[in-house]
Order: structure tokens, then C-alpha cells, then sequence
């Protein structure tokens, strides 16, 4: 509950207060959303296996967002920024597709 | 990018023997029912990620198109505008040459209208298709008998044309041009196929003061009718109206050739 409480509470956050995001950092962000979303998505599968750890969600989510950032910069400087970031996308995508089957499977034996 | 897992059963996992729907199904429930210290956690970090998504929306969705975009596209971005930007020039290029080229022609044809219409009017005078009025000098000849010898008639036409008669009319009937015959007839001349009888007027249009001497001179036409009894008055006037039209024929035999 207080988990939904939280999503919302930032898309209140991200629609009012409208955020001014660095000019620096915008090209990470995102794929930084798709990364966190990732992690969220592996993170209730975890927890409808019934394997599911705060810690490690934490530890998933700051790091995919950093991994996922840390490969599009090195993309950026060698030159193959954006198709390093398609790969980073379509990488998570399957992953997050994976993720959504198992969930699926979970709630609806289907 | 590590999928979460963790090897931890929930110790509260309901009952054992239910499918594994039911199973899922109940840790669902029973998280939203006893929310626990680690949901926090998550609720913040959930938190974040709905501001960051929000935000990221909310930058794409903007009117700024190019905020976003890496040098190297940004690079291509401009080439692109750049190109575009060139042939755009190149046409407007094309059309201002063909603008140009429209308006110019339009200008020659206006001017060759223009010289032919006057080309037409002096034509159309010289040739008799069209009435002419001006200056010019109004020559009544009184022959007794009705008559006048065709050569007398002929040498006062000459003296009148190369005193600069522009247009010459007989009787207000005949229109008198380069292709005018004059044949004797019976009481009278024939011009054109016309029986004209005195007293014979003929009007011409010209200078006045030249055209006048150029009858009146010692042994001229003025004083040939004179030597056959005839009487000649000369009128100048102002405006002598040349109104006998003549219908022009198209040439049978002669064609124009190639000038030098």
C-alpha cells in the first residue's frame, strides 16, 4: 500500500513542483526511467515468487539506473551514444517483457 | 542490471496447499493489507521513479525539440537544415530566373505589340484601309467639258507626292495609292474603276506650304489646266478629312523575300 502511495506521491511531485532537469543529465534520463522500470518490474516478480528483499531492490534499482546511465555516457564519449542507448532499450525491454510474463503468470496461472 | 531475487519466504506465506495463483495472490493482498518497514523504502524509491518518468514526459512532450538531443545529433540535426536550406535557395532561385525570364518576354511582346500596332496604322494609311485626317490642302479642278488629260492629272499627283502627300482621295470616292490605275474614259477619267466627271476635287493631307508650290509653279500643274481652260483652287485647311477606305489584296505572285 504504501508502495502505491509512493508512486503516486511522485507523479504528484514530477507534475507540480515540474522539475528543472540539467542540461547534462538529460540524455540520461531516459533511459534511467526505462532502468528503474526494469528493476521494478523484476522487483514484483521477486516478490510474487515470494523471493522478494527491500535491500536488494534498492541495491537494483540504484544500480541498473547507474549502469544504464554510465553505458550511454561511455556511448556518448565514443561516439555511438545513441545507438548504444537503443541497445540499453530494446536489452530492457525484453527483460521488462520477461518480467510482465512471469507477473502474469503469477496472477492469472495464464 | 540484476533482477531482484532473494532466497526469502514471507514467514506469514498463506496456506501451503492452495495453487500457486492463490499463492501470489495472497502475498498481494497481503502486502496492501500490512504495509511493512521495506515498503517504505520502496514507496520512495517508486517515488522517485514516477517524478523522473513524469518529468521525462513532460521534457519530451515540451516544444523544445532540440533540449535533448546529443551533440552528434544535433550535428546532423543542423546539416539537415542546412541542406534543406540550400535547395530552398535554389529554388527560389530557379523561380526568380523564371519570374524573370516571364516578365521580360512579357515586356517584348508588349513592346513588339506596340511597334506592330503603329507598323499596322502607318500601313493602314499608306495602303488606304484607313482613314486618315490632317493638315493638308483641298484642290478643286473645274475643266470645262469634263475634261482632263490623264497625264495632267498624273503629273499633279507626282508633284503631290513628292511634295510629301501622305494620303490622297478624289471626289471623296477614290482613295488614291501605289496601286491606283488611271484609265481615260468617256467624260471624264477612270480611277480605279470609277467614272469620275469635274469638277474633280482632291483632297490631300501633308504640309500645306509645301504642297501648294508644288502646284503652283511656273509651268506646273496649276498652270497646265490653266492652258487647257480649266480652273484650279487651292484650299489649306487644318484638318482635310481622308475618309474613302480601300480594301487591301493580299499580293497573288509577289512574296516577301529574305531582306539583306
Amino acid at each position: 500500500m504504501i508502495a502505491v502511495i509512493g508512486l503516486l506521491l511522485g507523479v504528484g511531485l514530477g507534475l507540480f513542483l515540474k522539475p528543472d532537469v540539467p542540461i547534462g543529465l538529460e540524455p540520461y534520463l531516459p533511459i534511467a526511467v526505462v532502468a528503474a522500470l526494469d528493476a521494478v518490474f523484476g522487483a514484483a516478480r521477486a516478490f510474487l515468487d515470494g523471493i522478494f528483499d527491500d535491500k536488494v531492490f534498492v541495491v537494483s534499482f540504484i544500480s541498473n539506473v547507474l549502469i544504464a546511465a554510465l553505458i550511454v555516457f561511455l556511448g556518448d564519449k565514443l561516439g555511438v551514444g545513441a545507438q548504444l542507448s537503443t541497445g540499453v532499450i530494446v536489452v530492457l525491454g525484453i527483460r521488462i517483457f520477461a518480467n510482465v510474463a512471469a507477473i502474469r503468470r503469477h496472477l492469472f496461472h495464464a | 542490471m540484476e533482477t531482484p531475487r532473494h532466497e526469502h519466504e514471507p514467514a506469514d506465506s498463506p496456506d501451503p496447499t492452495a495453487s500457486a495463483a492463490d499463492v501470489a495472490r495472497g502475498r498481494l493482498v497481503h502486502a496492501l493489507l500490512h504495509p511493512g518497514r521495506g515498503q517504505v523504502v520502496v514507496a520512495v524509491l517508486l517515488a522517485v521513479l514516477g517524478a523522473a518518468a513524469v518529468t521525462q514526459v513532460r521534457l519530451t512532450g515540451s516544444d523544445d525539440d532540440y533540449a535533448g538531443l546529443r551533440q552528434a545529433d544535433l550535428i546532423q540535426a543542423l546539416n539537415g537544415l542546412q541542406a534543406s536550406t540550400r535547395r530552398t535557395e535554389q529554388d527560389i532561385n530557379e523561380l526568380e530566373a523564371t519570374r524573370d525570364s516571364l516578365r521580360d518576354s512579357n515586356e517584348k511582346t508588349a513592346t513588339a505589340l506596340e511597334q506592330a500596332q503603329e507598323q499596322l496604322t502607318t500601313l493602314g494609311i499608306l495602303a488606304g484601309t484607313l482613314p486618315a485626317h490632317g493638315p493638308g490642302v483641298r484642290i478643286t479642278v473645274n475643266v470645262p467639258e469634263s475634261h482632263l488629260s490623264l497625264n495632267l492629272l498624273l503629273d499633279g499627283i507626282e508633284e503631290l507626292r513628292d511634295a510629301g502627300a501622305e494620303a490622297i482621295e478624289i471626289n471623296d470616292s477614290v482613295r488614291v495609292v501605289a496601286q491606283t490605275s488611271f484609265e481615260s474614259a468617256s467624260g471624264g477619267i477612270e480611277v480605279d474603276g470609277k467614272v469620275l466627271k469635274s469638277p474633280y476635287t482632291i483632297d490631300v493631307i501633308g504640309d500645306p506650304a509645301t504642297l501648294t508650290p508644288a502646284l503652283k509653279f511656273p509651268g506646273g500643274f496649276v498652270d497646265d489646266i490653266a492652258l487647257d481652260e480649266g480652273k484650279v483652287s487651292i484650299k489649306q485647311s487644318d484638318d482635310i478629312p481622308v475618309t474613302t477606305l480601300r480594301k487591301a489584296t493580299e499580293p497573288q505572285y509577289a512574296e516577301p523575300s529574305e531582306p539583306d
